[in-house]
């Protein structure tokens, strides 16, 4: 039964190398596929249901006893996360089966998808660094496959820079953990975390090198200030539906290293790290808004959003009281949603206009009502309007940051709602009211490509409404956050 | 002008399948001596890629007749396999079995699954290796 823990792992493993093995028909690949990923929404579910019944569940893999071998953790922080992902890929599937064309979909377009899935809910999931740079580098592979395939100009050249960041990134994070490993002399997370709290004070300057060491790996994946400067350029590149995934995902599994490593590792021991974590996250914020509020382009501010949200989160996580993190996760889930809705619909949006310059077409919602609507609830639910799915987060996170007495943050992530929504309701009304202008497309198969949007903008939707209901969920999940040692006893069983 | 390579063709033939012996070699060496799936894999790629350097593309897939992308999903489907073993018998995921078993010729033989892993892992290196040098080889 603790093998369910691995099952969001295994599961899109084992679709991948099928759709592998399977000949490169589109029907069989688009079936195989859906069947996996939904598959995958089973697994995730059963195991948010049994770590709320059963507490954290670890499973070391081959049997071996826990510092020695590689633990697989799945606690409800993680559980909920690896939900999330399979939700939205199963979404972003249906979507692409419609979007991505023909080409692509027959050049291993479904099995890269999987991989990526494997990488994203396997770091997700692991209790061991060096594993989690395993699996960093399994998202990674397959990413710069998703992201060069179809091999247009632009798809080159922002595939140039990203493979050379992330490299640059790999190669920083296997020296953090080198200079880590050379000073606690394990890889487990538990047993690192132990570790460190018995220095007691002893080499906590070292300790300090490997916690911004870490700051820097993660931000350079999650797009944190300074490191931020690759992601408008290389997200403009692929097509939406990749798009989504990593807009969706992939910034998200640095932020979720950064809260695993930095509550487990660093907490107790440097004020410093969180204190440059926090002005970090402030100063990402403030460019994000800048970035969103200038261009005219719904896909460049969207992708400027992503900032803002990332900074947002790991503000919330600097601040470190149970309130914030609290804030963090429910503010990190609602994100992956709504960020998927967002780049899918600016998908249609695309494919009815050709552009997604709000300069080149107006009047939208005289054609398209429904997709008006949508993009407009999308909207509210991103800047956090209240009965919506971005507001109780945020709410959270404020309210921890004020009690904490980090006044200038917390009015900085209250203005950052204003701007979010300022820039994209700019969009909303140039590109949706007004009179009709430019070449529409009605030729494109728009209820099919709506339906899967539909889906996770119900989902977002319920998670702003049954806030309450996920309360217990979330709780559980902050526990090991705020407590290190309830994350260590479940993992090395002392 | 074309030239006549009969001293590289007849070369390669012996020494590929040595290379290859090697291999072999270097892949059951793998769990008491240096060698494993691994590197027994490249080796077994440098010797096709030997057989590539001296005749061409269409001679060698003549010979081996088979989909490298293919092969790489049959050495990653034996890998998820031999950790299903573990599942399956009811203990953690990658938990191997191992014991003497006694075959026909050989007698009594010490086996573990592990081996079934590298066998996973050999595949996928060859495949991924052959994959590569023949897209670029392809390619103009």
């Amino acid at each position: 039964m603790n093998n369910l823990t691995l099952m969001p792992i295994l599961v899109p493993f084992l679709g991948a190398i099928v759709l592998l093995l399977l000949p490169r028909r589109i029907f069989i690949q688009r079936t195989v596929a859906l069947i996996f990923s939904l598959l995958l929404v089973f697994v995730s579910l059963a195991l948010v249901y049994l770590v709320k019944t059963h507490g954290i569940m670890a499973v070391t893999i081959g049997n071996w006893k826990a510092p020695f071998g590689i633990t697989i953790v799945g606690d409800m922080l993680a559980a909920l996360l690896v939900t999330t992902t399979s939700i939205l890929v199963s979404c972003v599937l249906v979507y692409s089966f419609y979007s991505i064309g023909k080409p692509r979909e027959k050049f291993l377009y479904y099995p890269a998808v999987l991989f990526m899935i494997v990488g994203v809910n396997g770091s997700f999931l692991t209790g061991d660094i060096f594993n989690l740079f395993v699996f960093f580098e399994v998202m990674l592979v397959a990413s710069y496959l998703l992201l060069v395939l179809g091999g247009t100009k632009i798809q080159l050249k922002a595939t140039v820079k990203y493979l050379l960041i992330n490299i640059i990134g790999s190669a920083f994070f296997i020296v953090a953990i080198a200079l880590l490993y050379s000073m606690i002399g394990t890889l487990n997370m538990a047993d690192i975390s132990a570790k460190i709290n018995a220095l007691h004070g002893v080499n906590t300057g070292m300790i300090s090198v490997v916690a911004v060491l870490f700051l820097f790996v993660f931000g350079l994946k999650a797009g944190l200030f300074p490191l931020y400067f690759w992601l408008p350029g290389s997200y403009f590149a692929p097509p939406i539906s990749v798009l989504a995934l990593f807009g969706g995902l992939l910034t998200k599994v640095g932020v979720y290293a950064i809260i695993r490593t930095y509550t487990l590792f660093f907490a107790k021991e440097t004020t410093f790290a969180m204190l440059l974590l926090g002005v970090l996250a402030i100063i990402t914020i403030i460019f994000g808004v800048i970035g969103a509020i200038s261009y005219h382009d719904l896909k460049t501010i969207v992708i400027y959003n992503i900032l803002i949200a990332i900074g947002v989160i790991l503000f919330s996580v600097s601040v470190l009281s149970r309130e914030s993190l609290m804030g963090a996760i429910y503010y990190l889930i609602h994100d992956m949603l709504v960020k998927g809705i967002l780049f899918l619909l600016i998908g249609v949006i695309m494919a009815i206009t050709g552009s997604s310059s709000t300069k080149k077409f107006s009047g939208l919602m005289t054609v398209y009502p429904s997709l008006g609507w949508t993009f407009f609830i999308a909207i509210l639910a991103l800047s956090g309007i209240p009965p919506l799915s971005g507001f109780f987060g945020k709410l959270l996170i404020v309210e921890g940051a004020f009690s904490a007495g980090v006044f200038i943050g917390g009015i900085i992530v209250l203005l950052s709602s204003l701007f979010v929504l300022m820039s994209l309701i700019k969009v909303f009304t140039a590109g949706f009211w007004g009179e009709k202008k430019g070449n529409f497309n009605t030729n494109v198969p728009y209820h099919k490509m709506m339906f899967p949007v539909t889906i996770l903008l119900t989902l977002s939707v319920c998670y702003g409404l049954f806030t309450q209901m996920l309360y217990p969920y979330i709780a559980q999940a902050v526990d090991p956050l705020i407590d290190p040692s309830v994350y260590i006893h479940a993992v090395l069983k002392e | 002008m074309k030239t006549n390579n009969v001293l590289l063709r007849n070369v390669t033939k012996v020494v590929a399948f040595i290379i290859f012996l090697f291999s072999l070699h270097l892949f059951f060496a793998g769990h008491y001596n240096p060698g494993g799936g691994f590197v027994a894999g490249l080796t077994s790629a440098g010797a096709i890629t030997l057989t590539l350097l001296a005749y061409d593309i269409k001679t060698v897939q003549g010979m081996l007749h088979m989909n490298t992308i293919m092969l790489t999903a049959f050495g990653l489907l034996i890998a998820f396999c031999t950790g299903m073993i573990g599942i399956f018998s009811g203990k953690p995921f990658l938990t191997h079995k191992f014991g003497d078993v006694v075959l026909p010729i050989l007698g009594k033989t010490a086996l573990h699954t592990a081996t079934l892993f590298d066998l996973g892992i050999y595949l996928v290196v060859v495949g991924v290796t052959l994959t590569i040098i023949q897209t670029i080889g392809e390619s103009d």
